[in-house]
């Protein structure tokens, strides 16, 4: 699915980086420890977190994910926002909880991909 | 590429939300050298958990780089406290990060098996006291 079709399935906005809104995204991955998420490469990821800092962005960037949904509406900082800027990542916030917003995406057809 | 380009990073252990400066700036670097990107994302995965560590661990340190045409070694030093057993360590899960570095999105006790994963060859050499240096090296296919 696209990022846009990702951004409508959880009912998210979008906090910067719309231009990337038509980027397909492949794989998911839903976690608040940046470690769990940096274990398990995947392709065209996209990162679900209840984390809000600086590193989930850094963690998001070193992984090549194309973009991360803040759940619980969340709401990152502007230093945070303005990383992901220079980053080109974008941000979305949903108001769902970790497991709604994962599971809507994964009955959509979005699935974590290969965990072993 | 025939000549080995060295890097130096300096990483400040007191700034939680600045750690992984380095990794971002060395991952630029190699997207402009044309570097594959699997082994990019290799480097840029296991320099940012060693990143974290001197933060979290250490209070900071230093990081050389080393790029080569066939490989790109890390170097991590810190004159932090030194792990007392570095068998455990290494095993997925043990931390001895405090609590709110927990609530940060760290302290997993999965830095150094990441570590370990992603590269091709790493070596831990520490006394406690004095400090850790980790050397991590990638090949490039
Ligand atoms: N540079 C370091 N200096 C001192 N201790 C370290 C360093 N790096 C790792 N350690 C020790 O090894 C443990 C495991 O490291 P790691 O696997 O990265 O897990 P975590 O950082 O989540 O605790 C740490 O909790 C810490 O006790
Ligand atoms: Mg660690």
């Amino acid at each position: 699915m696209t990022i846009r079709e990702l951004k409508e399935i959880i009912h998210a906005d979008i906090l910067c980086c719309e231009d990337k809104l038509d980027a397909e995204v492949h794989t998911a991955c839903g976690s608040d420890m940046m470690s769990d998420v940096l274990a398990f490469v995947k392709n065209q990821s996209v990162l679900l977190t209840g984390l809000c800092n600086n590193q989930v962005v850094r963690t998001a960037e070193m992984m090549d994910m194309v973009c991360i949904v803040f759940v619980r509406g969340k709401t990152p900082d502007e230093s945070t926002v303005e990383l992901a800027r220079e980053k080109g990542i974008p941000l979305l916030i949903t108001p769902h909880r970790m497991f709604n917003a994962c599971g809507l995406l994964y009955s959509n057809g979005l699935h974590g991909g290969d965990s072993v | 590429m025939t000549d080995v380009i060295k890097l130096t990073y300096k990483v400040d252990g007191e700034d939680f939300t600045r750690a992984g400066e380095a990794s971002s700036d060395l991952k630029g670097k190699l997207k402009k050298m044309n570097v594959p990107p699997d082994a990019i994302r290799k480097v840029a995965i296991a320099m940012y958990e060693g990143e974290i560590n001197m933060v979290i661990h250490a209070h900071g340190g230093e990081i050389t780089v080393e790029i080569s045409k066939d490989c790109i070694t890390m170097v991590l030093a810190d004159r932090g406290p030194g792990i007392k057993n570095v068998e455990l360590a290494m095993q997925a899960g043990y931390s001895t990060a405090p609590d709110n570095i927990r609530t940060l999105g760290f302290g997993a006790g999965m830095g150094l098996p990441n570590m370990k994963k992603y590269t091709d060859e790493m070596k831990i050499d520490t006394e406690l006291g004095v400090g850790t240096t980790v050397t991590m090296r990638v090949n490039i296919a």
